[in-house]
């Protein structure tokens, strides 16, 4: 038993500690916002936080995420209410849409820690997103807009 | 039977009755039920009264369903075929929402006769029969409203989601006359809307399947699960065509979670209770293999072969003039050869299917874009007739093709895993199987003589290719391959737009085992680059400016041309850079459409290239969605970037050497360059959107390289090739 807290519940699950996160939050819990890409910490498409930070679900052991706060895309926010999901939706950034869970939860700890990043600083902290359909003009445009709607309300 | 299980059969009901389709989403496993972390979608859709047509479904609730008989795989299309028929409608755009169509022959393309999506067709082949569809329903949902209120139905129209009588001022909306409408008789013909009276197609709109895609909503293929179901994971021949000669699977089944390994056609399948214990089981197989007929291939002796061929003249796809003659009185002659690897898909989703077989029906779960022959595949899979398989068609994570298959090689597979596993049964491909699996854009080498009169004017161009047939052997070769010349090999080059009055384009097709498959923008994807380059190279050594070349070649090519120009003078042809910096140019026709492209790229002493800027003007005759187009033109050039610096497949002993994003690499952020889009105004039928961006990138590209440097490209990808100073 591995006991988990996603998305502010605490669960308890019965598998291999060995198994990768990504494949219990898909699987056992039914998460399937975490999309599987590559698994090799290459694409960037299973991202989620782990204590506030963007970790690679598909490399990190379940074991060594128990007792840590993991935050899915499905708990990222109530009802679309992220400013990243709402510059997502106001920029049309997805195309096929399967890298997206990914990219908007590494912009998320972006964002958490710098309110104002650069083109320089977004292509820093999502140079690890592959999107094989080329969304990423959209992507940065989005980063900016959602850092400015931030910044607007606090 | 349990609970879930209940519930699960109340769905499929209620969704048969819809016409299938969106049951997946309706289908949540019995933990989050229990306890739910997951907030799960309603599971109550209406059940629309008022549904005229295989397209469009009205429930009293005022929600309008349109039926996409097309996959959606980025291009849009689960928004751009809704707006033609709320546009004619007259639908409140708020209340429109789509769903994917089962399999049925109502949904085949109306030019091709199957249910598939390709060919960046969807737009330009539904253009009439969606916009019809919603007439039709218009029609009959005034002549509902006339009957209620016992008025002549010339007197009323429709706007917004209502039937409004201009004289009483009455309205009323469409959910409120679902009822009645479904008692009419569909008119046939009704007569559609004058383009000037528009008021949704040509408007920038939101697409309306965005909000899935950024809370964790949206549904692809390996997000489906259902009762019982097994993941397995199979361990495939390394070489194509070679074959399991005997394996032992005792350590396999002593990981916990796998329950069962079995052979099948295409290798040994690991049946287990998800994918960890799959992989775990698959890497402790111990399989030999008979390598079969393509132990020996590689791409060095491939490409030997190709070149050997490259210098005699194949099948002659087209020929103007007198080249011979023509050469021997140019002043000056050039020859030049070029080489573009096979190339992977490589969608972000690997390939995935689901299949729930019994005795007399198979139920299908698959990102596919190819609807009627994966049918037709897994029906003969299964030993049942077409009619006895339902596919769904969730959201496709990318297709870029490799997800029509006339061969429907995942799909077959997968039936084939579900007979021997007695389960249902989720088939997934790892990024490295994916990679590794084929169905390639065929590696090409193309020679070409051009020869330049004493203006410096071109007048020969000949031009050789050597590559594969992805048509030989599947349903379409009858009318693809004529005389021996598969169309999409010479698709981009024999309909060469420059006027040149001697040419001749020939084809050899050499047959190699590995499985090839159209790949974004097909056989333009090669002759874009080939050719566009090329022509550069023949401007230069008549001493003439590329772009001013390629305007006076292409003076009876109106539409081309004024895309040209529009490029040029967005990306600011001819204006001064620093040095080290370069600008290319290129123009590409494919599906239909007309697309300019000015790069702006620097090669610094290192011999690194950086992609700055692209400028990409089209014509892609009138455009439904102007967001869309725009967004496919940006996606289009990034997937050009990628395939022209840096992704190749190449082969060694019979085994193909890239696995994973490592080694196939894609174009990431900080090397994805600025991008204007311009669109140029049109009133002709609308054309391909989705292809059309991607031959011109890796040319502009080449071509800018040589502007900064004095380096030529020929040679795909980019970074193989050195270019230090
Ligand atoms: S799936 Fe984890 S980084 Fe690709
Ligand atoms: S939107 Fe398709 S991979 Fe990013």
């Amino acid at each position: 038993m591995v006991n988990l807290k996603v998305n502010g519940k605490q669960i308890n699950v019965d598998v291999d500690p060995d198994t990768p996160l990504l494949w219990v939050l898909r699987e056992t819990l039914a998460l399937t916002g975490t999309k599987y890409g590559c698994g090799m910490a290459l694409c960037g498409a299973c991202t989620v936080h782990l204590n506030g930070e963007a970790i690679r679900s598909c490399v990190k052991r379940v074991a060594d995420a128990a007792g840590k706060e993991i935050t899915t895309i499905e708990g990222l926010a109530l009802n679309l209410s992220h400013p990243l999901q709402k510059a997502w939706i106001e920029v049309d950034v997805p195309q096929c849409g399967y890298c997206q869970s990914g990219q908007i939860m590494s912009a998320a700890v972006l964002l958490s820690e710098n309110p104002a990043p650069t083109d320089n600083d977004i292509d820093e902290a999502m140079t690890g997103n592959i999107c094989r359909c080329g969304t990423y003009s959209r992507i940065r445009q989005a980063i900016h807009r959602a850092a400015e709607m931030k910044r607007s309300t606090t | 039977m349990s609970a879930t299980e209940m519930k699960r059969r109340d769905f499929f009901k209620t969704g048969a009755a819809l016409g299938g389709g969106l049951l997946l989403s309706l289908y949540v496993p019995e933990w989050v039920l229990a306890d739910s972390v997951h907030e799960a979608t309603p599971l109550t859709p209406s059940i629309p009264p008022f549904a005229p047509n295989a397209f469009v479904r009205i429930g009293t609730d005022n929600i309008v369903t349109v039926i996409v008989n097309k996959s959606e795989m980025g291009q849009g299309v689960y928004t751009s075929l809704p707006m033609l028929v709320a546009e004619e409608l007259e639908a409140d755009w708020s209340k429109v929402r789509y769903e994917p169509a089962p399999v049925d022959a109502a949904y085949n393309h109306p030019v091709f006769g199957i249910q598939m999506t390709g060919g960046s067709t969807s737009t330009a082949s539904e253009w009439e029969r969606f916009r019809q569809a919603g007439a039709t329903a218009r029609v009959m949902l005034i002549g509902a409203a006339a009957k209620n209120w016992k008025v002549d139905s010339a007197s009323l129209r429709a706007e917004n989601g209502y039937v409004i009588n201009p004289a009483s001022g009455a309205r009323a909306s469409f959910g409120s006359l679902a009822e009645v409408a479904a008692t009419m008789t569909p008119p046939k013909d009704v007569p559609l809307k004058d383009p000037k009276d528009f008021k949704l197609i040509g408007k920038p709109t939101r697409r309306l399947d965005t909000p899935d895609k950024v809370n964790g909503a949206a549904q692809f293929g390996l997000d489906i699960a259902i009762p019982g179901m097994m993941t397995v994971l199979v361990a495939r021949a390394p070489v194509f065509g070679g074959k399991v000669l005997n394996f032992n699977a005792d350590k396999a089944k002593a990981v916990p979670g796998v329950k069962n390994v079995v052979q099948i056609p295409s290798g040994v399948a690991v049946i287990a209770k998800g994918f960890w214990p799959a992989k775990q089981g698959r890497d402790k197989l111990e399989i030999s293999w008979d390598d079969g007929p393509n132990a020996a291939l590689s791409t060095t002796g491939m490409r030997e072969q190709y070149a050997t061929l490259a210098k005699t003249p194949g099948l002659v796809a087209r020929k103007v003039g007198d080249p011979t003659k023509a050469l021997a009185g140019a002043t000056k002659t050039i020859t030049a050869e070029y080489e573009m690897p096979y190339l992977a898909h490589a969608a972000m989703e690997p390939l995935n299917c689901v299949v729930d077989l019994r005795s007399d029906r198979c139920e299908i779960w698959t990102g596919t874009q190819f609807q009627t022959g994966d049918r037709a595949a897994a029906a003969a899979a299964a030993g049942l007739k077409p009619e006895q398989v339902t596919i769904h068609t969730p959201l496709l994570g990318g297709g870029f093709g490799r997800r029509a298959n006339p061969a429907s090689d995942f799909v077959i597979e997968a039936v084939q895993v579900a007979k021997a596993a007695k389960a249902p049964v989720k088939v997934v491909w790892t990024r490295e199987d994916d990679t590794r699996g084929g169905w390639y854009r065929p590696m090409w080498s193309d020679r070409f003589t051009g020869g330049i009169d004493e203006k410096g004017n071109p007048v020969v161009w000949a031009h050789t290719i050597v590559g594969q047939s992805i048509i030989a052997g599947t349903p379409f070769e009858g009318f693809l391959i004529k005389d021996g010349i598969d169309g999409t090999s010479v698709e981009g080059a024999a309909d060469l737009l420059y006027g040149i009055p001697n040419l001749q384009v020939d084809l050899h097709t050499p047959k190699i085992g590995v499985p090839v498959l159209w790949w974004r923008s097909v056989g333009h994807s090669h002759n874009g680059f080939a050719v566009e380059a090329f022509f550069d190279e023949l401007a230069h050594a008549g001493g003439k400016d590329p772009y001013e070349l390629r305007r006076t070649l292409l003076a009876d090519q109106p539409r081309m041309r004024a895309v040209l120009e529009l490029a040029a003078q967005k990306g600011d042809w001819g204006k001064r850079l620093p040095a080290g910096r370069g600008r290319g140019i290129a123009t590409h026709f494919s599906f239909s459409s007309y697309v300019a492209q000015v790069a702006e790229v620097s090669v610094d002493k290192q011999g690194a290239v950086r992609v700055h800027r692209m400028v990409c003007a089209v014509d892609c005759g009138r455009v439904v969605n102007p967001d869309t187009v725009k967004a496919q033109m940006e996606g289009g050039i990034n997937f050009g970037l990628t395939a022209a610096l840096k992704s190749e497949i190449t082969l060694d002993r019979g085994r193909v050497q890239q696995r994973n994003f490592h080694d196939y690499q894609m174009l990431r952020i900080n090397e994805a360059p600025e991008i204007e889009v311009y669109i140029v105004p049109s009133t002709e039928k609308p054309t391909g959107v989705g292809e059309p961006s991607v031959p011109p990138v890796a040319p502009a590209v080449a071509n800018a390289i040589f502007a900064a440097s004095g380096k030529r490209i020929r040679k795909l990808p980019i970074l193989k090739v050195d270019l230090r100073g």
